[in-house]
């Protein structure tokens, strides 16, 4: 199942899309697939399963944590194809990725054994378009999503480049700073947002900051997805045990879906 | 000049792995290098500044002792007479003065044992800039000195926590800081590493050495080295030397690496020769990273050679076949850093240590008589706690030496 499918469904009840992201393995490889099962159950429209990675130069301290965790109890690459395969099927699965993961698993496998297991595409955040041409190729060779990122700092040219190279939707990073959850979400993301939707109609996803429903309904006003990740990582480092973290991100995801369809 | 590409590539290597969030101010950047560069201004103050304040240009010294018990004439470039101990002042001052160009306020520095930082500390309080230096939990508490001295220079050192606490860790954490505030900060990179433009802009910064010494080496002795060799972390100071080597196809060019506890028990910094390709802190080069791609921690009796990544235009020398890498271990380094101090009366840094170990192992193999020029790239006066530890120098209780 591809985006499209998810934003074809969103954009006929007239609303944003609700995206959930955890690392894959996090907070164990079992409790990950379940915690995916609980956002969908409780109104995601698509998932992004993350790939822990030693340095995780674009995350804050609560997505880093959670990754130091899953590769501190032995997590491979080849596992996100297991969670995939696992949670596949009902909304679309994307997996956000840093770029040298790929490079290593090699990036037609990657593509192939990612496809196999019912994945939609991967969202490359340190990866720009300008140095994804092996990536292109695979991504449609295998029929892949790709969504590559823009900025507030992005120029005119640089989006409209982006949003070219892009399919399934585009991913505006609304805040120049690292992932984690803000008390108030980014002045600045209307303004890209808008900028985004000059050059392209693929959907544009909204990320970097979200933690209530009350942001989502905020940024489902002008966005085309509302993309929750910190938030839902501290579902889990805010609580005592895995039981606990499952009741608040159902909790949590209920209340973001709520948000977007406000 | 050898530049790369127009998107930073030197061969498959280089090119820049970094968010988006992060280019317009990686473009800022190259084009203020490229007209800075083209600018007799700034560089005619480049160059005051470096005389007047960095005691450049170093010295050429022919080590004559040492010379005679190698086998070959040891000269070596003395970048350990400069301002702050090391070449590393050759790169602070140019993007420091470059930042003022740009009309940045702030600078942000990553270091490992802490170098670097001070150079950084020692280049913002010339200019009044504000500083900030990202620096690993494990380093602060190994490299207490270094702390304070940036301190002193009005630096605010902030610790790192996270993953290994060190270098690489410190580089994460000033690559996040400056997404956040890279309208008003410049990332005043510490090596030939990172996304481009920086691995080209700090070799422009620290090719001085090599220029430098080319001049020097010609008027000395009518002729060209047959060998120049430094030590390789990230490769600043390597490459600040073999830049002006280049094109003398008739100088062989090597870089040394860390060989930490030996290169075969693993524990070590050999980037280049363990041989993996891999993208890290923004661009593609030779990686320790494991079987998935996560990095791998580094080990090296040199903090300032302790990293596992390497500059791309390294990787691209090594691929290309223009310039030899090889590991040299704590073992090597540290006995060549003893023969140094004793037949020259000069402590110069443990990773300098690395290059001229492998210089002396390299005369076995040379004609007699042959020329090498080392880089000196730094002095020890840093590393004496190292030292006393790694020789049991200090004074026991109940033994008299």
């Amino acid at each position: 199942m591809r985006a499209e499918a998810a934003f074809a469904t969103t954009r006929a009840e007239g609303r944003a899309a609700l995206v959930g992201y955890l690392p894959a393995g996090f907070p164990t490889l079992a409790d990950s697939i379940k915690a995916v099962d609980i956002m969908i159950d409780h109104g995601a429209d698509l998932i992004e399963l993350g790939l822990p990675y030693s340095d995780p130069v674009m995350d804050g301290p609560a997505i880093q944590r959670a990754a130091d965790q899953a590769l501190a109890a032995g997590f491979r690459t080849r596992q996100v194809f297991e969670v995939t395969e696992a949670v596949a099927g009902r909304v679309p699965i994307l997996v956000m990725t840093y770029w040298n993961l790929v490079e290593r698993y090699g990036v037609d496998r990657f593509a192939r054994d990612f496809k196999a297991a019912g994945g939609a595409g991967l969202i490359t955040p340190d990866l720009i378009p300008d140095e994804a041409g092996e990536w292109i190729a695979a991504s449609d060779e295998h029929d892949l999503d790709r969504v590559f990122l823009v900025a507030p700092s992005s120029t005119e040219e640089r989006i409209a480049s982006t949003v070219a190279a892009c399919r399934g939707f585009v991913y505006a990073q609304s805040v120049m700073g690292v992932t984690g959850a803000r008390a108030a979400t980014s002045a600045a993301a209307p303004e890209l947002v808008r900028r985004t939707r000059a050059h392209t109609d693929l959907p544009v996803g909204v990320g970097l900051g979200v933690r209530s429903g009350d942001q989502a309904a905020e940024i489902a006003a002008y966005g085309d997805a509302v993309i929750v990740g910190s938030a839902i990582v501290n579902c889990y480092l805010d609580s005592e045990d895995v039981p606990a973290g499952h009741q608040r991100l159902a909790a949590l995801t209920a209340d973001l879906a709520a948000g977007v369809r406000r | 000049m050898p530049n790369p590409d127009a998107g930073g590539h030197w061969g498959e290597f280089g090119g820049r792995f970094v968010p988006e969030a992060l280019i317009a101010a990686l473009d800022e950047l190259e084009a203020a290098h490229t007209a800075a560069l083209a600018d007799p201004a700034f560089m005619s103050e480049l160059d005051a500044l470096g005389r007047e304040y960095g005691n450049l240009p170093s010295p050429l010294y022919l080590a004559e002792r040492l010379s005679e018990e190698a086998g070959v004439e040891v000269w070596l470039k003395r970048e350990d007479l400069n301002h702050t101990g090391a070449h590393k002042i050759r790169n602070v001052l140019g993007q420091a003065l470059l930042t003022r160009r740009m009309g940045k306020t702030r600078i942000i520095a990553e270091t490992g044992a802490g170098q670097h930082g001070v150079a950084s500390a020692t280049a913002a309080a010339y200019f009044g800039l504000e500083c900030t230096v990202y620096m690993g939990e494990e380093d602060t508490r190994r490299q207490a000195l270094n702390v304070a001295r940036m301190r002193l220079l009005g630096a605010e050192v902030v610790p790192v926590t996270t993953g290994s606490r060190t270098l690489k860790d410190a580089m994460n954490e000033a690559l996040r800081e400056w997404v956040a505030s890279v309208e008003h900060t410049h990332y005043l990179i510490g090596s030939v590493g990172g996304p481009h433009p920086f691995p080209m802009l700090v070799r422009d910064y620290c090719r001085g050495i090599g220029d430098e010494a080319r001049a020097q080496f010609l008027e000395r002795t009518g002729a060209l080295p047959d060998v120049v060799a430094a030590c390789v972390g990230g490769g600043s100071n390597a490459m600040g030397i073999f830049t002006a080597f280049l094109d003398d196809a008739s100088v062989k060019l090597y870089g040394f690496e860390a060989g930490g506890d030996g290169y075969g028990t693993g524990r070590h910094a050999a980037t280049i020769t363990a041989g993996q390709i891999g993208v890290l802190h923004g661009a593609r080069t030779f990686v320790l990273q494991d079987e998935d791609g996560q990095t791998i921690e580094s080990h090296s009796i040199s903090a300032g050679l302790d990293y596992p990544g390497v500059g791309p235009e390294h990787a691209h020398l090594a691929a290309s076949g223009r310039a030899a890498y090889e590991p040299v271990d704590d073992a090597e380094a540290m006995a060549a850093l003893e023969k140094l101090a004793r037949t020259e009366g000069i402590i110069c840094a443990i990773e300098s240590a690395h290059g001229l170990a492998g210089a002396l192992r390299l005369a076995k193999s040379l004609e007699p008589g042959a020329r090498v020029l080392v880089n000196l790239s730094g002095r020890g006066d840093k590393d004496m706690g190292n030292v006393v530890e790694y020789f049991d120098f200090a004074d026991r209780k109940g033994q008299q030496g």
